[in-house]
């Protein structure tokens, strides 16, 4: 385990090196952040001093080697546009993201399963026709799509839920949560529900094809024929079965989600990271922009080695596999 | 006109609807949030409007946006011509409740234009101030300069004491990777007191119950929104999360028009649409610049349809302009506003006659974030000129991307939008735009033109105290602008804003600055 862990880590430090590296050398075609900054009076000279100051005339090598230098000891400088440390910028918005990924993530699992379930258990049934064609339709609208048809419908028809933010939050140490008041948890329904739309229909979908392969599986049949009621060898034993590689796909999507939602984010006006960083971009904000790609990637790395922990939790063979090396 | 028209409606308004009940909270939804509470961090106009709700300035612009006294309640300049002397307005507080003195002005225009201040250039003449008595305080500039007021309108003051104390009289700077006090705190003389801030979600001011004017709004508090995207914006406004934009998105207008508790709001920005001309000797192409002929200029402004980009691509809202300013900025006359004729043929033969080959290739740099529609008048005027045989490479991208390669040369052809801000005088496209460059002037010269007379005539105007003389010369040097055609005029674009029916009366200013110390909220009951 603890070899395991060390090549997790060595791959993750890599990984990471490298997006580091990339995200550098795409930074010089989001062009020159001083043209942000100053305003339209500052004289060249202003300009040409200030980009001096930013380190912006040095070599691409010694800009990458200072920028890892500072970020492996968890400095990634201040914000061009907000003028403050970038990782309070992040530490301010992660927990916005990470409710709402968190909620479209339960949401997608919650409709998704039995959908994939019941369009599985009962083919060409009028339900299961039904969930798969709006399911096409989830797969195949865009997410700003949703989100704009969403606010449409809840708030300015029927005036239900609040078309944008994130409501009242409740501070609770560093970490603001919007769950627990009425209107956080009202402002995140929409955003939520527009941010899972096309996961649900990916876990559905994965589900009903695993089923389906399950279904067809000796063991089942033999339970049937043992006499387990049906309801209890298709919810329990075909259903277990089949949560496996929804397990990596959910764990796996949480990283595309955190990344993804910056759409859901620049709709719903949600704070999150996605917000910070297209703002990022639109003032060429250096410090931010690399620090959100290594904070993401970071996310992505961790979350792999949590399904791969996750795996051997839920596959018993597994499991024994690990207790037995680990005895 | 306009303005008097609604000075009169809030006047009327603000004698019936007398003492209110409920609290008065405007929810203003703009299309971005401000960068800090530092006016002083980032050089974004946007920040230092909203941010001049809660500081202000020696002096300020009035609902007319003429200059009047604000923390200074006069001025003089002083027997050498070049010290300006200012009497501070007595009682004032700032918010913290310690007293405005000249302490204050002096460390605040210390900060603004020190060295890593990013908006030092909004004082281009200034070289040192120092405190006479209390109230009084000198300011010394570099030369005789007639523009020290309209430079003033924007510099906030700020207060020493509290500075001094949470060390913040630098600027923050960037570069030394320090964090300022001053970003997350406010402590102003303004209208409206910061209650409270969440970056990117809601920034709340209250009203201050002791600003030292009388104040001609009746609102207890502004919660300023950012909200992004324009079609999420639109869904705000109609189900009434927020009450004001100051961005009201031009192809949603008549879809706001149509709603009934939606009021649209529509003018004409100051800014002027022009197109700029390379002066260097060759193209990006390494052809010979034909652009520096008059003739080839003018052939090129001819075969702009200007009525079409008014009427199919700003959708009748914008004003054809013939001047490089707008009709309300000082040196102005109607005499440099003509527009051109619209003729291809001629523009045709003026080509042949300069000897430009047919299908001649050149860039034409427009911005994706920019002016009103900008990407749509450029492909309309990109196909215009491929009728008289030239062939313009349209290149659109964002500011970001486009702002290096216009000041550095790398481009032919180029938009720029110049609304004169913060100075509203035309001395401003004038020193920037259209005079050599030279350290502070010439900025905005990006096709490196040089025109000795009329450098000399914006010389002399930036050294003339008398206002009618110093009119007189730039009104000159823009008609040297206009027959040289060294930047050829399009049009003022279209500003919109747009108030539900909580909003009694929130006049709309062409320099697109709300000023919500003139709002008035009131239900009709």
């Amino acid at each position: 385990m603890i070899a395991f862990l060390l090549k997790r880590t060595a791959n993750a430090a890599f990984v990471m090196l490298a997006v580091a590296l990339l995200a550098f050398v795409i930074f010089r075609f989001f062009g020159d952040p001083v043209e942000m900054m100053v305003n339209e009076q500052a004289t060249l000279q202003d300009r040409v001093e200030l980009r001096e100051r930013l380190g912006l005339n040095d070599s691409f090598v010694v800009q990458y080697t200072r920028f890892v230098t500072n970020a492996v000891q968890g400095d990634f400088g201040i914000s061009y546009r907000n003028q403050q440390d970038v990782m309070v910028l992040i530490k301010d918005r992660f927990p916005a993201t990470f409710e709402l990924v968190l909620v479209a993530t339960v949401i997608s699992l919650v409709v998704g399963i039995p959908a994939g379930v019941i369009t599985a258990v009962y083919r060409d049934s009028r339900l299961a026709n039904i969930l798969q064609l709006s399911s096409i339709v989830g797969v195949s609208l865009p997410s700003f799509v949703v989100g704009i048809l969403l606010i449409l419908a809840f708030s300015v028809s029927l005036g239900w839920l609040p078309a944008f933010g994130r409501g009242e939050t409740v501070d609770i140490g560093w970490w603001s949560s919007g769950l627990l008041t009425p209107s956080g948890r009202a402002a995140l329904i929409l955003p939520a529900i527009s941010l899972s739309t096309f996961q649900v229909t990916l876990v559905m979908r994965l589900v009903r094809a695993e089923m389906l392969e399950t279904l067809r599986a000796d063991y089942i049949k033999f339970a049937r024929a043992r006499g387990v009621p049906t309801a209890r060898v298709q919810w329990r034993h075909a259903l277990r079965n089949c949560l496996m590689p929804v397990i990596t796909l959910t764990g796996m999507q949480i990283g595309n989600l955190i990344a993804f939602a910056l759409v859901t984010e620049t709709v719903f006006q949600w704070p999150g990271m996605g917000m910070l960083f297209i703002q990022a971009v639109t003032f060429v904000d250096i410090p931010v922009m690399a620090a959100y790609l290594m904070i993401v990637s970071f996310i992505f790395v961790v979350l792999n080695t949590l399904v791969d922990i996750t795996y051997a939790w839920v596959d018993p063979r597994l499991r024994d596999d690990t207790a037995r090396a680990n005895g | 006109m306009k303005l008097r028209h609604l000075l009169l409606a809030t006047a009327a308004v603000a004698a019936f609807t007398g003492t209110a009940q409920a609290e008065n909270v405007l929810k203003w939804g703009a299309n971005r949030d401000i960068g800090s509470l530092d006016p002083y961090s980032f050089g974004d106009s946007f920040t230092i409007n909203v941010l001049n709700h809660v500081y202000e300035g020696l002096v300020r612009y009035n609902k007319d946006l003429k200059i009047e006294p604000a923390l200074a309640e006069s001025w003089e300049i002083l027997e050498d011509q070049i010290t300006w002397r200012f009497k501070l307005r007595e009682g004032v507080t700032f918010h913290n409740g310690n007293p405005f003195t000249a302490e204050d002005v002096v460390a605040s225009l210390t900060r603004v234009s020190h060295e890593t201040s990013p908006l030092k250039g909004n004082l281009p003449a200034y070289v040192s101030s120092k405190v006479v008595d209390e109230l009084t305080v000198d300011i010394t500039l570099n030369g005789t300069y007639p523009l020290l007021l309209n430079d003033l309108t924007n510099i906030h003051i700020f207060d020493n004491e509290w500075m001094t104390e949470n060390d913040a009289l630098m600027p923050t700077d960037v570069g030394a990777g320090t964090e300022g006090y001053a970003t997350y705190n406010a402590n102003g003389t303004g209208p409206f007191i910061v209650e409270s801030r969440q970056p990117d979600a809601k920034t709340v001011f209250v009203v201050n119950p002791d600003w030292w004017d009388e104040p001609q709004h009746n609102l207890d508090k502004i919660e300023l929104t950012p909200v992004n995207s324009a079609a999420t914006r639109v869904a705000a406004l109609l189900s009434g999360e927020i009450s004001f934009t100051n961005d009201a998105p031009v192809q949603d207008l008549p879809r706001l028009v149509a709603a009934p508790n939606v009021e649209v709001l529509e003018g004409v920005d100051l800014r002027t649409v022009m197109i700029g001309f390379p002066f260097r000797d060759t193209l990006t192409t390494g052809e010979a610049n034909p652009f520096v002929e008059k003739s080839v200029r003018e052939a090129l402004y001819k075969a702009i349809d200007l009525d079409l980009i008014h009427q199919k691509v700003m959708r009748g809202k914008s004003r054809n302009a013939g001047a490089t300013i707008a009709p309300p900025i000082p040196g102005y006359t109607e005499a440099l506003d003509t527009l051109p004729e619209f003729d291809p043929e001629a523009s045709k033969a003026l080509l042949a006659e300069a000897g430009v080959a047919e299908g001649l290739e050149f860039e034409f740099n427009c911005l994706s974030d920019g002016l009103v529609n900008e990407e749509q008048f450029c492909q309309a005027i990109a196909s215009m000129w491929s009728r008289i045989g030239l062939s313009p490479k349209l290149d659109v991208a964002p500011r970001a991307v486009q702002s290096p390669k216009r000041t550095n040369g790398k481009t032919d052809v180029y938009t720029l939008g110049w609304a004169t801000l913060p100075l509203l005088d035309s001395y401003s496209p004038l020193l920037q735009i259209f005079h050599s460059k030279d350290g502070n002037a010439g900025v905005f010269n990006w096709g490196g033109w040089s025109y000795p007379e009329l450098d000399a005539l914006i010389d002399a105007a930036g050294s003339e105290l008398d206002l009618e003389a110093r009119l007189a010369l730039q009104t000159e040097a823009l008609g040297i602008v206009k027959d040289e055609m060294i930047m050829i005029p399009l049009h003022q674009q279209p500003m919109a804003w747009a108030v539900t029916e909580d909003v009694a009366d929130m006049p709309l200013f062409p320099d697109a600055k709300p000023r919500l110390w003139f709002a008035q909220m009131g239900s009709d009951s």
